[in-house]
């Protein structure tokens, strides 16, 4: 099966892959462009540690096929911090303990990051349910959501 | 955060809570688990795995798939080291784990790996895989324990069992375990109350959200490399090793990033297969599960039948306690009977007690270890009907259990006598918590439940080097799973006396130190722990040692203090106290590198106990049940880092509600999984749980320098117990079946009123 060209943008940058039609975004970001952030778990959309941002929008790259990508922007867990300052989301998680083994981490940095992006003063059962979608198996989501909750308020505050 | 302002306890960093020292890693995407490496020239493999529960295999062709371009090797069962010309047969255990990673003469499950494929990608591998055609007669399978110990079942594999089974039982039995003490019959005869109740729980699996994953090289000269995501890449080293009939010291085994175990990781599965298929290929193959290929052919936890007699007398002393437990671990010897039994009765007091274990083969996948394995289920059936008791005589459930619990001295259920335990110190910070008074609203039950875990050592090798500038390297070879290395900095910080920050703990591959038991049995903190303090003192020693020198006094006139060499008292004569740096800057000329070292197995890992407070509400309309409070109390003897103790509470706690309200493995009639996929075996996700408060108790440990317990097995005993209890309380209806699913909520409802 010939291969299709795919030019788009992952964290800014221009870049480009052959990928074949059935290999998913995720595929490619790791075996092609070597983002190894996103992690699959699953690779049916049920654990959310392949979460990547499309043109914005939260999805599961494990669900999206590479040639899907063609002139959209992705932002991936790489894309998060700024040169060596890091996220306010990534540094709260380090503070908190909010990740024990670490496979779950860069899915729910990119999700929590969206929460924040479209309601910056989440309670905690909106916390809970938009992340509803990230499985973590260590740490019980506790720490987490702390985690979450306490970067939103700092982030409020530095407005 | 109380415990960072107690520093009375004689700690500078133990205790505190400092960064992990791999934070920014995983916070970035930057840290590489098992499937982020890569190597040039590498192919992709896949496994074909059988559709059947049990099968007998006729027939494997495998020339159409061999024949493809892209197609590089392909291995079956005749590619191993078991192939007589080649190599002697494999024996007991590493027998055992060839048969479970490529099936040999009969398919055992569904699921079991028949035959692997490397291709130039992942996606022409597993093309080639639908190439390869398998003949097979269908055998009759069975995959419930107690259909399985039925004189009419299916045998799964004739001659499996040993000495202990006794005769007349199905060969399906394989192990018997029998212990206990006393006359358990005078101890009834002397109880107001006895209760004897049956329960059941399923297998779970372990979750953990990283399939396996492993990049394997193995050349025509019989040298090789593995990268992978285990628990314990010395085990593997050693299994790979046998079963590929090479040298262990020929094959380097590097631990990636550990995406999650829970024991579920302490065994190989594919490492062999893509050690094989790169062998045959003569280039390195890259190999990682599905989701789906993790439920199918990897360990999920035994499944469990068990009867329990208990006695008590109405002012709450238990008199004497009978279990049978029959464990369903799969398709090959290993499920925890034992372990099991051992665990269910031992944090009571009980003058009488008597249980047996049954290790039942099914045709299932192989059980792998699941956090305290044995533990949770036994502490399900036997904390219900303690729980029954005191419903039935009118008592509350937390004054009785101090009253029997174990303690110093006792004799255990399992045989030896206690040393210092805590388990009377977390019921007494449970009763004392403001939940266990809280009120509870309409449609809420309020459970408790004890647990025990024995913890362990195992074998450890920890290597300390110091460097010039006055750091130092640590080299542990147990993975962090969950933050060990801060431990481990944290305890050689303690005794150097340098900052945390200064001290780099490395997870060290085989070919660096010495043998490692697996990060399992909750020994990592410990052992691990007192591996490096004991490397950190041999440093200190030889820092000692150059400080006399230079000063020109014995030795043992010299103590550490501070992170600095000091006279030891006023008769030592008057030095200024000798920095590490100072040392260290000098060492080459001083006698050479300064390092410490550590090879043993510690055996003092000192047995853990906790007690759990849950509040469950219970829809009486669906049979939905949420839990709205979750109290951890647990036993850490000292924690290191007291926010990875209360991650670890929380996880174990976290998996038990998912075990108790939703989590099973389901089979169809034709003995085929049914929910492999993470849709379909429901793990809890954040709406689903509330925050889970913590306590941590500290007992210490006398067999630890700094007393510690480990910490991760012992939340998840008693979870399954604590909830089922409060949820018996919300619905008026006693539960024996896990998972609380809402049907069986629905059904309980039912037949009670």
């Amino acid at each position: 099966m010939s291969k299709i060209h795919v030019s788009t943008t992952v964290n800014g940058d221009a870049v480009e892959y052959l990928c074949d039609p059935r290999e998913t975004l995720l595929d490619c970001l790791r075996d092609k462009l070597s983002l190894t952030g996103a992690k699959e778990g699953c690779g049916t959309g049920d654990c959310g540690a392949c979460s990547v941002t499309l043109d914005g929008r939260l999805v599961c790259s494990c669900l999206v096929l590479g040639v899907e990508a063609e002139g959209k922007e992705i932002g991936t867990v790489e894309g998060i911090a700024e040169g060596d300052v890091l996220h306010p989301l990534q540094q709260k998680f380090i503070d908190y303990a909010a990740l024990q083994c670490g496979i779950c981490t860069p899915g729910i940095l990119v999700a929590a990051k969206a929460l924040l992006e479209q309601n910056p003063d989440p309670t905690e059962e909106e916390v809970r349910f938009w992340l509803a979608g990230n499985l973590c198996r260590c740490t019980g989501y506790d720490k987490i959501i702390r985690a979450v909750m306490d970067t939103a308020r700092d982030m409020r505050e530095a407005v | 955060m109380a415990l960072d302002d107690r520093k009375s306890d004689g700690f500078t960093f133990v205790g505190t809570r400092p960064n992990r020292p791999d934070g920014l890693d995983k916070v970035t995407g930057r840290a590489r688990f098992g499937a982020d490496a890569h190597a040039p020239g590498m192919l992709h493999g896949a496994i074909l795995r059988s559709p059947h529960a049990h099968a007998r295999i006729l027939r494997i062709d495998t020339s159409k798939a061999e024949a493809l371009k892209d197609v590089k090797a392909v291995v079956t069962r005749a590619d191993f080291s078991d192939k007589v010309e080649f190599a002697p047969g494999l024996e007991g255990d590493f027998w055992n784990i060839l048969e479970n990673v490529m099936a040999g003469d009969k398919a055992l499950y569904d699921g079991h790996a028949v035959a692997a494929v490397a291709a130039t990608s992942a996606l022409a591998a597993r093309d080639a895989l639908k190439l390869i055609e398998v003949d097979y007669e269908v055998l009759p399978h069975v995959t419930d324990v107690d259909k399985a110990m039925l004189m009419d079942a299916p045998v799964i594999r004739q001659g499996a069992a040993d000495y202990s089974v006794p005769e007349g039982m199905h060969p399906n039995v394989v192990r018997k375990h029998e212990s206990g003490h006393g006359d358990v019959e005078a101890g009834f005869a002397e109880a107001d109350l006895v209760i004897e109740d049956h329960f059941t729980t399923e297998a779970t699996h372990q979750g953990y959200i990283e399939p396996h994953a492993c990049l394997a090289t193995l050349g025509a000269d019989g040298k090789g490399e593995l990268w992978c995501c285990t628990q314990g890449h010395w085990i593997v080293q050693k299994t790979c090793a046998a079963l590929l009939g090479i040298e262990t010291a020929n094959l380097r085994v590097t631990a990636s990033e550990i995406g999650g175990g829970f024991g579920g990781k302490t065994t190989v599965f594919i490492e062999p297969v893509a050690l094989a298929l790169s062998r045959k290929a003569n280039k390195p193959v890259k190999l990682v599960m599905s989701r789906s290929e993790v439920f199918r052919a990897t360990g999920p936890t035994a499944s469990a039948s068990m009867d329990i007699r208990i006695g008590m007398k109405k002012d709450g002393t238990l008199t004497a306690a009978q279990g049978t437990f029959r464990l369903q671990g799969g398709a090959f010897p290993g499920g925890p009977a034992d372990f099991t039994a051992m665990c269910a009765f031992a944090p009571y007091n009980l003058p009488h007690v008597r249980q047996v274990g049954y290790d039942v083969m099914t045709n299932r996948p192989k059980q792998a270890a699941y956090r305290a394995p044995g533990s949770p289920m036994a502490a399900f059936a036997v904390e219900s009907v303690i729980d029954e008791l005191c419903n039935q005589l009118g008592l509350d459930p937390i004054e009785v259990r101090p009253k029997n619990a174990s303690r110093e001295g006792t004799k255990a259920s399992y045989g030896p006598r206690f040393q210092r335990v805590g388990l009377v110190e977390t019921l007494e910070a449970a009763k004392a918590h403001p939940h266990y008074t809280a009120p509870l609203k309409p449609g809420q039950g309020r459970g408790i439940s004890c647990g025990f875990w024995f913890n362990h050592g195992g074998e450890t090798s920890v290597s300390l080097a110091l460097s010039e500038d006055g750091s130092a390297q640590v080299m542990v070879g147990t993975p962090d799973i969950g933050g060990s290395r801060a431990s481990m900095a944290l305890m050689a910080a303690e005794v150097l006396g340098i900052p945390y920050e200064n001290i780099r703990v490395t997870i060290a591959d085989t070919a660096t130190l010495g043998y490692n038991d697996v990060s399992h049995g909750s020994r990592v903190t410990y052992a691990s722990g007192l591996a490096t303090i004991k490397a950190a003192r041999h440093a200190v020693e030889k820092l000692c040692e150059r400080a006399a020198k230079k000063w020109g006094i014995p030795v043992d006139a010299v103590k550490w203090e501070n992170g600095c060499a000091v006279p030891s008292g006023p008769n030592a004569g008057e030095f200024d106290p000798l920095p590490l740096a100072d040392i260290t800057a000098d060492m080459g000329r001083t006698g050479g590198p300064i390092s410490g070292h550590f090879e043993a197995t510690p055996e003092g890992a000192g047995v853990s106990f906790a007690t759990h407070i849950v509040d469950a509400e219970v829809d009486p309309e669906t049979g939905k049940t949420k839990v709205v409070r979750y109290t951890v109390v647990q036993d850490a003897g000292k924690a290191i880092h007291p926010t990875y103790v209360e991650g670890q509470f929380q996880g174990g706690a976290a998996q038990g509600i998912g075990w108790a309200l939703n989590e099973e493995y389901i089979y169809g009639a034709d003995g085929r999984l049914q929910n492999s996929v993470f849709l379909d075996y429901r793990i809890p996700v954040a709406s689903d749980l509330p925050m889970i408060d913590t306590v941590i108790v500290e007992v210490p440990n006398p067999g630890h320098p700094f007393g510690v317990r480990g910490v991760g097995e012992t939340s998840i005993c008693p979870p399954l117990a604590a909830i089922a209890n409060a949820v018996s309380a919300a619905a008026g209806a006693r539960m024996r079946q896990l998972p609380m699913s809402p049907p069986r909520i629905l059904a309980a409802l039912k037949a009670d009123g």
